[in-house]
């Protein structure tokens, strides 16, 4: 028994050791990159329906596409602590929020290039040069036609009316997308009255569950009439199912427009294939625009660029116009009045 | 009595450890490090978020987190146990089964469990929707996204911990005791409520305070429920009030009550000596139920196990064989590499775990004194941090590791050998230790608390170096405490997130990290396959424990 119980102990600590050795092989990433030259590295939270179009990419230019994903704090930070040394030459990211604050972390280089400022609109990227849109999601009104006339409603404000109650259905405090929201009603209004709106939306006792799908699902099942989702989940469902029984209302057409957000991305300062990682953001703003946007069903940045069919059926709108750099600058602000109006 | 005292006192002074009584104290220092780094933001405090945080949402953490650490350790205690105990003490129709798919609910990940719960339970899932067809809308009496449906998620989740562990310690005990205490006069509830229960304490307690450390550290199940916990309060701040030093400063307020915990966890141990008279148990002697009684053992075992693995297997067999259908090879391949990438990470993690525990706990035990203990104690801090805290915390230092390392390189040859630690697995390895160091030391440690102190004194008098004692004397009689803990570490591992997503080099993914990205985007169907895969992976090891320890 001894001796066998030591060999096991040797056996074990020598596999140990040989799987190490053999995960340190990736030990010189910047190494094996340096040796291809025809390469980018993409740290990026969008990760759905992206892996095609890399691939197409790829085929059209011969550059190679490497990502990693993870969720956008989490990637800037590790940007953060990588330093000179980062191998990620893009940083791409879900919510103009994140990437504000990767801006403003001195993450993101400033850009010079006459293809992006074409085609992307300014109100969808940063003065700064630093980071651009490339989708944008709007966040509306989505109804039960059975039990909602579309007439009744108007405005993300006007759900505070008592004759909402109990017939709301929105997502937590915890995501961003409610945080961009209530960001552009202190745009909009004012922290005051912005904080004003969420208690009337809390006074409904809105049910609120944490998952866009779980929301629109919801409301076909009838627990609740009116929510507030992002517009490509209605897309994925019709996909899915044409017969899904949810309708869009475009909130606001009267006065600002709908809220909208984007994911884009950015050249991180310490590139190592600085130019590669341009000719991805241009590309992506161009030829890959359509097939960009459409693998999520959003909308495309660039408004010469075709939306998916889906989408387009749900018409036009009118969008909210306000620099979406602002939905970072003033997220803090939107979390504390999420949080002392208890909207959880 | 003198001769006794003075053995001891030769055995304890004269015989120096030498080098590798440092051993204990790396590594309490290497696994202090992140958990340092986090805790230093707590003497420069952000008094206008905490000022805010006291007046709208932390009394709220501060109660649901002692709500649900309460039903989850009511939960756990109870339904661990006492399965433990149906099994080692009766014998009924399908016990051998029973045995091993009890275990199994701890390879299904509490996030996965809570999503997949979550899609059955809720207003548009199918069970409420096949009762308001009916006209059955009464009967619902759940509301699933609160802290009941958190507790009973976690509870199904977690109580494994308490019946495997609280198993091994009805197994360890000898049956002289209860013979001896049956002689005495002793009645079945008394036998079991004085005798048996108190020896195998250290056990349950351990096993108790695994699940309850786990649920404390839990952010991203609690979320589906609607019930913020502290751990949830963290990420709020960190990314909510994008305040990265209060959230480090919410982590060091976890991180105190996680030590509460611990202090609670050693006074319940107490300090009576565990050891047994003949160092490994005979195991107890089982009693056979027939009839009705056998069936209703067996019925509730079944429930049991339908609920915590059955049911959630059976959502994701259903949304699993939709994505075959459309399945393409090259999905599969992705499939594939991180299964690849997972069994790797948790193998390697699994063996390093154990050895430095054991290695730890065995010095520290021929170095007994009450600093060593709280170094221990110390130790395995790690469990109840959230792993993005630790990710931080391990990532910082290390990073700052890999510049120097860059620069002095660059300065001294020319070339700059990229991120060393922070661009491979080493980083990851240090980082699942320091997070799953406490559920290999639990194990270890309540094993090498059956070996009768007279044993060890009698080696080292018969000449015995450290290295002979712990392979060839404590090694042997641990070995199913050591197999425990191996692999509750590998399944926590394959399980693990926050930590893998931060640190993990640039492509490298694992079948946790897959699931959460399509969990996020509530494509569930897609999820199935690799959380399958998981759940099937930990099942192997599982498998192989059991049979081991037969």
């Amino acid at each position: 028994m001894n001796k066998k119980s030591m060999y096991l102990v040797l056996g074990v600590v020598a596999v140990a050791l040989a799987f190490l050795l053999g995960g340190m092989i990736d030990l010189f990433p910047a190494e094996e990159a340096a040796a291809k030259p025809e390469f980018v590295n993409v740290y990026t939270s969008r990760h759905y329906g992206v892996e095609p179009v890399f691939e197409r990419f790829t085929r059209e230019t011969g550059i190679q596409v490497r990502f990693t994903t993870g969720s956008d704090a989490v990637l800037r930070e590790r940007l953060r602590a990588e330093g000179k040394n980062t191998p990620a030459d893009v940083y791409m990211a879900v919510d103009a929020g994140n990437l504000w604050l990767a801006g403003e972390a001195g993450l993101l280089a400033p850009l010079e290039s006459q293809v992006l400022r074409d085609n992307i609109p300014a109100h969808l990227r940063d003065a700064g040069n630093r980071w651009f849109g490339l989708t944008r999601r709007v966040r509306t009104i989505l109804y039960h036609p059975d039990r909602v006339n579309p007439a009744e409603l108007s405005t993300y404000e006007a759900l505070t009316d008592p004759k909402w109650a109990g017939r709301l259905v929105m997502r937590p405090a915890t995501h961003s997308y409610t945080q961009s929201l209530v960001s552009s009603l202190i745009a909009a209004h004012g922290p005051a009255r912005a904080e004003e709106i969420v208690r009337g939306w809390v006074a409904n006792r809105p049910t609120l569950i944490d998952s866009d799908t779980r929301i629109l699902e919801a409301l076909a099942a009838g627990q609740g009439d009116v929510a507030i989702t992002n517009h490509y989940y209605l897309g994925r469902l019709l996909q899915a199912n044409p017969q899904f029984p949810i309708r869009v209302f475009w909130a606001n057409q009267n006065d600002r427009g709908a809220h909208q957000n984007i994911s884009g991305a950015g050249v991180t300062t310490h590139a190592p294939n600085r130019a590669n990682a341009i000719k991805l953001l241009e590309w992506l703003a161009t030829a890959g625009q359509a097939d960009f946007a459409s693998s999520n069903h959003e909308y495309p940045a660039n408004p010469n660029a075709t939306a998916h069919p889906i989408i387009v059926g749900f018409g036009e709108f009118k969008a909210d116009p306000l620099n979406i750099g602002e939905f970072g600058r003033l997220q803090a602000e939107a979390v504390q009045i999420l949080d002392r109006a208890g909207y959880r | 009595m003198t001769n006794n005292t003075s053995i001891t006192q030769v055995v304890r002074d004269k015989r120096p450890l030498g080098l590798l009584s440092l051993l204990p104290f790396i590594v309490v220092a290497l696994t202090l490090l992140p958990v340092l780094v986090v805790a230093s933001s707590l003497f420069t405090p952000t008094w206008p978020v905490w000022q805010h945080l006291w007046s709208t949402i932390l009394p709220e953490l501060l109660l649901n987190t002692a709500v649900l650490l309460t039903g989850v350790g009511i939960g756990t205690l109870a339904l661990g146990t006492s399965l433990a105990w149906l099994v080692t003490a009766y014998d009924f129709p399908g016990k051998r089964t029973f045995e091993w798919l009890l275990v199994l609910p701890m390879a299904m990940p509490a996030y996965i469990m809570g999503f997949v719960y979550m899609a059955i339970f809720d207003f548009a899932g199918p069970v409420q929707t096949y009762l308001r067809a009916q006209g059955l809308d009464a009967l619902v009496f759940w509301e699933i996204r609160s802290g009941f449906g958190a507790i009973t998620v976690m509870t199904l989740v977690l109580y494994p911990y308490v019946y495997l562990l609280a198993k091994a310690g009805f197994a360890e005990q000898s049956g002289s005791a209860l013979e001896a205490a049956k002689v005495l006069g002793s009645s079945k509830t008394r036998l079991f409520m004085q005798v048996v229960l108190p020896l195998a304490r250290p056990s349950i307690v351990a096993g108790v305070s695994l699940a309850l450390m786990e649920a404390l550290a839990d952010f991203a199940t609690v979320r589906y429920f609607n019930f913020p916990t502290v751990a949830d309060g963290i990420l709020r701040v960190w990314h909510g009030l994008m305040d990265l030093g209060a959230a480090s400063e919410m982590a060091g307020l976890l991180a105190m009550l996680a030590l509460l915990l611990l202090l609670s966890e050693q006074r319940l141990r107490n300090r009576r000596a565990y050891h047994q008279v003949r160092g490994k148990g005979q195991g107890l002697p089982t009693m056979f139920l027939g009839g009705w009684r056998g069936l209703v053992a067996a019925g509730i075992c079944s429930f049991v196990v339908f609920a915590a693995f059955g049911l959630p297997l059976t959502q994701l067999l259903l949304w699993g064989s939709r994505e075959l259908s459309q399945l393409t090879p090259g999905t599969l391949a992705v499939y594939v590499r991180l299964a690849a990438n997972s069994l790797s990470l948790a193998g390697i993690a699994a063996a390093v775990a154990v050895a430095v525990a054991l290695l730890v706990a065995s010095l520290t035990r021929l170095k007994s004194g009450a600093l060593s203990r709280l170094l221990t104690r110390v130790v395995t801090t790690g469990y109840a941090l959230p792993g993005a805290v630790i990710a931080v915390g391990i990532l910082l230092p290390l990073s700052a590791l890999d510049r120097s390392i860059n620069a002095v390189a660059v300065a001294w040859w020319g070339v700059a050998p990229g991120l060393i630690f922070t661009g491979s697995i080493v980083g990851l390895i240090y980082a699942y230790t320091v997070r799953f160091m406490a559920v290999a030391y639990n194990s270890v440690d309540s094993s090498l608390e059956k070996i009768p102190p007279n044993t060890v004194l009698a080696a080292r008098v018969l000449g015995a170096t450290p290295l002979r004692l712990i392979t060839e004397v404590q090694l042997p009689l641990i070995l199913p405490g050591l197999m425990a803990g191996a692999i509750l570490v590998f399944v926590d591992v394959m399980k693990e997130l926050p930590i893998t997503l931060m640190l993990r080099p640039l492509g490298y993914d694992t079948l946790a990290i897959w699931v959460w990205q399509m969990a996020a985007e509530s494509l569930w169907a897609s999820t199935a396959l690799p959380a399958l895969v998981i759940v099937l992976a930990g099942l192997i090891p599982i498998k192989l424990l059991l049979s081991q320890s037969k």
